[in-house]
């Protein structure tokens, strides 16, 4: 019995308490992001915002998610229906499963993977399926064109971006997330985007468009699709999409925090007495932050233009930073042990 | 230990079921996404192998990338499942064929296997001592057969731009948009000021 309990229950335990502590707080991080980019968005159109619920409408979300949740759940007859119902717990599945391997703080990590970057990558690319899943199931012309877009989309956008980590990667010399940000330990000027501030750049902008955001958003446009992949879905079903999409966003803020951002550390060495989680956290809102700026500023792409954008701009420009980087680091000798 | 052989049985089981419904299920496209459900837990079984690289690799480049390219096509398709069930009998031989041929290479591996007296000096070493399995896959790629990669890098070169030449058609009458021109544009070329004399227009 007590064989059973140390080496079985304990650390299940251990593990699915260390699980909740990272889902929880991300739940209410996107139940919160959604408040802040109408309070944003409010701000830059000169409206107030949501200010009825609450006070300064702080529980407009939490009623916003009671009513999504108490709605019902209309599958339509022509769908097909196991597909219909995996697709969006697939997309909120994966955008939880790919934060197990982002560091907090030093050593606050669920999983500390020497292949991190690959697992999130990996995570990230499957994105992909639920909203092609939930087009092809939905059994609309709205909802696959809106996937098809996507799908075409997501995969553009993944190849600049994989580039630009590798940039990343040949300076850091690790595929761990930890030892990527103890690469930038020391101050602002360590941090890898002083390096790398063009694939900083057009790491933004990619991570915009990999996450279908504004001026991005064509897979949802609402003037021509209604609103995309998702427009068949009520209730619960279009919450786990929404959550899901709201978890992609802070996550790749995270990664981009990670990559560019110096993770955890301070940006001047007498802060460091501030806790590096933080650190981390104000970081990530910044970097949302213009997530949400963008989307009050710039119109949406056409879409040509954005496929242009990803394989005959991006493409190019990151792999030759790649080269510019990998050519640095030989002639000068410094490619990291 | 018993912890990975539970998980070890749970990825296996859910991988010869999935690539079995693979063949079985009528909708191509639960058969591509059964399919893309089998890849993962093979990558799950790379994981406990300790080739967690092969792993990754296999999750961003065949789920993340080739299957998506399979689901797009089969979701485009309009299938007719009378239609396809007509040929069944035609192909039914080579099928078969097919099928015995891989059957008989398996056996023999697993012939080879059972009548080796030292079954620990043929095991595959996952990684040298010492190195993560990064490090030693790059080793064996980048150091000890460079050249040889770099050729098959080649050949796949030479397979895309045949590809491209094959499918490349220009239509004449496209009107494109060309970027470099339009931001190159100035002032000059588009506008010109003409004073109009009042009442005799231009």
């Amino acid at each position: 019995m007590e064989l059973l309990w140390d080496g079985y229950i304990e650390p299940v335990v251990w593990i699915v308490a260390k699980i909740l502590a990272i889902v929880v707080p991300l739940l209410v991080a996107v139940a919160y992001l959604t408040y802040a980019e109408r309070k944003v968005i409010g701000a830059m159109q000169l409206r107030k915002g949501p200010n009825v619920v609450g006070p300064f409408g702080l529980l407009q979300p939490l009623a916003d998610g009671l009513k999504l949740f108490l709605k019902e759940t209309i599958i339509p007859t022509s769908a097909n229906k196991g597909v219909f119902i995996i697709a969006p717990m697939l997309t909120f599945i994966l955008a939880i499963i790919a934060w197990a391997v982002i560091p907090f703080d030093e050593g606050m990590v669920l999983a500390d993977l020497n292949v991190g970057i690959l697992y999130l990558f990996a995570i990230s690319s499957l994105g992909v399926y639920g909203i092609v899943m939930a087009g092809w199931a939905s059994n609309s012309k709205y909802a696959f064109l809106g996937a098809l877009r996507s799908g075409a989309q997501m995969v553009s956008y993944e190849i600049s971006i994989g580039l630009i980590i590798i940039s990343v990667l040949l300076t850091t010399g690790s595929l761990n997330l930890s030892d990527i940000v103890r690469g930038q330990v020391g101050g602002i000027w360590e941090w890898n985007f002083v390096y790398h501030l063009p694939m900083f750049v057009v790491f933004i902008v990619s991570i915009l468009a990999e996450t279908n955001r504004a001026p991005f958003d064509l897979p949802e446009a609402e003037a021509e699709l209604v609103s995309g992949y998702n427009v068949d879905y009520s209730a619960m079903t279009f919450a786990l999409f929404f959550l899901g999409e709201y978890a992609n966003m802070i996550l790749m803020s995270g990664l981009c925090v990670v990559l560019f951002l110096g993770g955890w550390t301070a940006p001047l060495p007498v802060l460091e007495f501030i806790p590096g989680a933080i650190w981390f956290f104000l970081k990530i809102c910044s970097v949302l932050f213009i997530f949400l700026w963008v989307r009050a500023t710039f119109p949406r792409y056409r879409y040509d233009q954005l496929m242009r954008l990803g394989w005959k701009v991006f493409l190019p420009l990151s792999f030759a930073w790649v080269m510019l980087v990998a050519t640095f680091l030989v002639v000068f000798d410094k490619v990291p042990a | 230990m018993v912890v990975q052989a539970l998980a070890f049985y749970l990825f296996a089981t859910v991988a010869v079921i999935a690539a079995t419904a693979v063949v079985t299920v009528r909708n191509p496209v639960h058969s591509v996404l059964l399919l893309i459900l089998t890849f993962f837990n093979a990558a799950g079984l790379f994981v406990l192998l300790g080739a967690e690289f092969l792993a990754m690799l296999l999750v961003v480049v065949y789920v993340g990338a080739v299957a998506v390219l399979f689901l797009f096509v089969v979701m485009m398709l309009d299938i007719n499942f009378v239609e396809m069930r007509q040929g069944f009998l035609n192909y039914l031989p080579i099928g078969v064929l097919i099928a015995l041929v891989l059957f008989v290479e398996l056996a023999f591996v697993g012939a080879t296997w059972a009548l080796t007296d030292d079954k620990i000096a043929v095991l595959a070493h996952p990684t040298p001592a010492g190195l993560t399995n990064v490090e030693a896959l790059g080793q064996l790629i980048y150091t000890d057969y460079a050249y040889i990669f770099q050729a098959s890098g080649l050949v796949l070169l030479v397979a895309m731009i045949g590809a491209i030449v094959l499918t490349l058609r220009t239509r004449e009458g496209v009107r494109r948009q060309k970027i470099s021109e339009q931001v190159k544009r100035q002032r000059a070329d588009t506008l010109e000021i003409k004073k109009v004399p009042v009442g005799r227009g231009i």
